[in-house]
């Protein structure tokens, strides 16, 4: 695995989103918006309910929501990227040439997984920073300390977030091989951000806790399961395969 | 350069590549002729490592397709043109050579110089900085060929360069095609252009999922065409004929506007002795000359049958 051809791929595709402006609003928009759209639900909802007598049961599981709904968001935000990135090749036909370079396989792949998982998980840490500074701006004099940070909100963003960032990806992957047009790919987002949002109603409803212990397992089990679609993935991105097989 | 032995293809029970044998010599251009799904395409894909063969082998340059350890060095020294050009149409003709030429290692002052000679040579210097989404057919056209040859790469396949470009721009391709000869560059070329493979291929192979033949066009011409010479007379009496085939020569025949068709072997040396025996007969000679088939009579007898 050379790094460098690594690298080439992902800064050619990093170029190609900066010219579209629809990845740029869409991959930095959408953080963007929830942040203050959550923050304005701390300040409306949680925050006069923690006032008015509720408790830290309460306060955690709203907050606690609120952040795990960014890991929702990078699990869906890489989906449209990737598939963008793959599809937009076989739309302009560009992965032949590629394909007859010396580049292995798994370096394009990886190329094109860095530039998909990037962006939108640095978009996602700063939407959840916004969020959780906000968060604690708004509880002064609520809370008599900062909630922001903790474990659970670290584990969140910065492990569950890339794994849940990376499951996209390669669901995208897979799915790029069966899809002719960008827009079929941009409905993805709608199939991969399910499971994540079964843990969400869950949480909401009382039957999941947002502990270490939880999200560790969550943690492990995403991790499991990437590394089965990590060798699908790979063995659907095989040259072969995608000039033969793929529609 | 590039050798083939019983290289065969097969998708599922379809074989769509059928034993083909052939071999290539360095700095020659050799054309592939052959109907659509005859698998010209497949063959340049195996040859270039994009697919791999379900039996057979090919070595380009030395190194087999079929080892795994080979490939990268083949795609090193090979540059493909492939059907689709696939340019990057967003970014500048400079850059989609840029990117490409990182992926070979050369440095950035190598890519500089390659880049600037080739887009020079192919007239779109002055269009380095534009995107490649607003050229041309032809030009882009150009520009993927430029991209197969930012790494100055030893072999080069260019499957049907030409196709769906204006008289104009064809004519640059291929005169672009035949400067490249001059550096020595082996250039393997699918096509069913046959005016364009007669006009600069130096061998070409009919495929029709075999291999029906190789050689050069004048080789094929002579192997599938008996040579004919024909006279263009003043009229055509029967004296003249009976004065013809007394010389046994070959077979003699008669077409409308006083043209007589003699069978011949050697024409220098037959000829002279036609010419004389016409003479003889009393014939008016206004002009004699050889029949010569074209590749595309070569093509149509082996292909359709």
């Amino acid at each position: 695995m050379d790094l460098q051809n690594v690298l080439s791929v992902a800064s050619k595709d990093f170029e190609s989103y900066r010219r579209k402006k629809s990845i740029i609003a869409y991959t930095l928009g959408l953080p963007l918006v929830l942040s203050v759209v959550f923050s304005l639900v701390v300040q409306r909802d949680i925050a006069p309910s923690v006032q008015s007598g509720a408790g830290i049961d309460s306060l955690n599981l709203g907050l606690e929501s609120l952040t795990y709904f960014f890991v929702v968001f990078a699990a869906v935000l890489p989906t449209s990227i990737a598939a963008y990135s793959i599809v937009g090749e076989k739309v302009e036909k560009s992965l032949e040439p590629m394909l007859a370079t010396p580049l292995s396989d798994n370096e394009i792949l990886l190329g094109k997984t860095i530039a998909s998982l990037v962006p939108p998980v640095l978009t996602t840490w700063l939407g959840a920073s916004i969020f959780m500074v906000a968060s604690d701006y708004l509880l002064r004099g609520v809370i008599s300390y900062y909630y922001f940070p903790n474990l659970n909100a670290g584990l969140m963003l910065f492990v569950l977030a890339p794994l849940a960032a990376l499951f996209g990806v390669e669901v995208a992957v897979i799915a790029s091989s069966r899809i002719s047009d960008v827009r079929g790919a941009n409905q993805l987002g709608g199939l991969v951000w399910i499971p994540f949002m079964v843990i969400f109603i869950l949480a909401v409803e009382g039957n999941f806790q947002f502990s270490v212990v939880n999200l560790s397992l969550t943690s492990g089990t995403l991790g499991a399961i990437e590394l089965i679609l990590y060798f699908v993935t790979t063995s659907t991105f095989r040259r072969e395969r995608i000039l033969t097989r793929w529609k | 350069m590039i050798e083939t032995e019983n290289l065969t293809k097969k998708f599922g029970g379809l074989t769509a590549v059928d034993g083909v044998t052939f071999a290539v010599k360095e700095g020659e251009i050799f054309g592939f002729l052959g109907p659509n799904g005859a698998g010209k395409t497949t063959t340049v894909r195996m040859l270039t490592c994009l697919i791999s063969e379900t039996s057979g082998r090919a070595v380009i340059g030395g190194y087999d397709t079929r080892a795994k350890s080979d490939r990268k060095k083949i795609r090193r020294m090979i540059g493909l043109l492939p059907e689709n050009v696939g340019l990057y149409e967003g970014m500048s003709a400079y850059k989609n050579l840029d990117y490409y030429g990182r992926f070979y290692k050369l440095t950035e002052a190598k890519r500089r110089e390659r880049i600037e000679y080739l887009l020079k040579m192919l007239g779109l210097w002055e269009k380095r900085d534009v995107a490649a989404g607003t050229f041309s057919k032809g030009m882009k056209q150009k520009l993927a060929i430029a991209r197969a040859l930012v790494h100055d790469p030893q072999v080069l396949f260019l499957d049907e360069p030409t196709a769906n470009l204006d008289p104009e721009a064809t004519k640059a391709v291929r005169d672009f095609i035949v400067e490249l000869k001059k550096e020595e560059r082996t250039i393997f070329l699918n096509t069913h252009m046959l005016d364009e493979a007669d006009r600069i291929c130096d061998r070409v192979g009919i495929l029709k999922t075999k291999l029906v033949a190789v050689g050069t066009p004048e080789e094929l011409r002579e192997s599938l065409f008996a040579r004919t010479t024909i006279v263009q007379l003043a009229a055509v009496n029967d004296n003249i004929v009976a004065a013809v085939r007394k010389l046994g020569i070959g077979e003699v025949s008669v077409a409308e506007g006083g043209k007589l068709f003699v069978g011949v072997k050697d024409p220098d040396g037959e000829n002279p002795d036609i010419v004389h025996a016409i003479d003889g007969a009393g014939g008016r000679i206004r002009m004699v000359y050889q029949s010569s088939p074209t590749l595309e009579d070569v093509y149509l007898k082996l292909v359709k049958g």
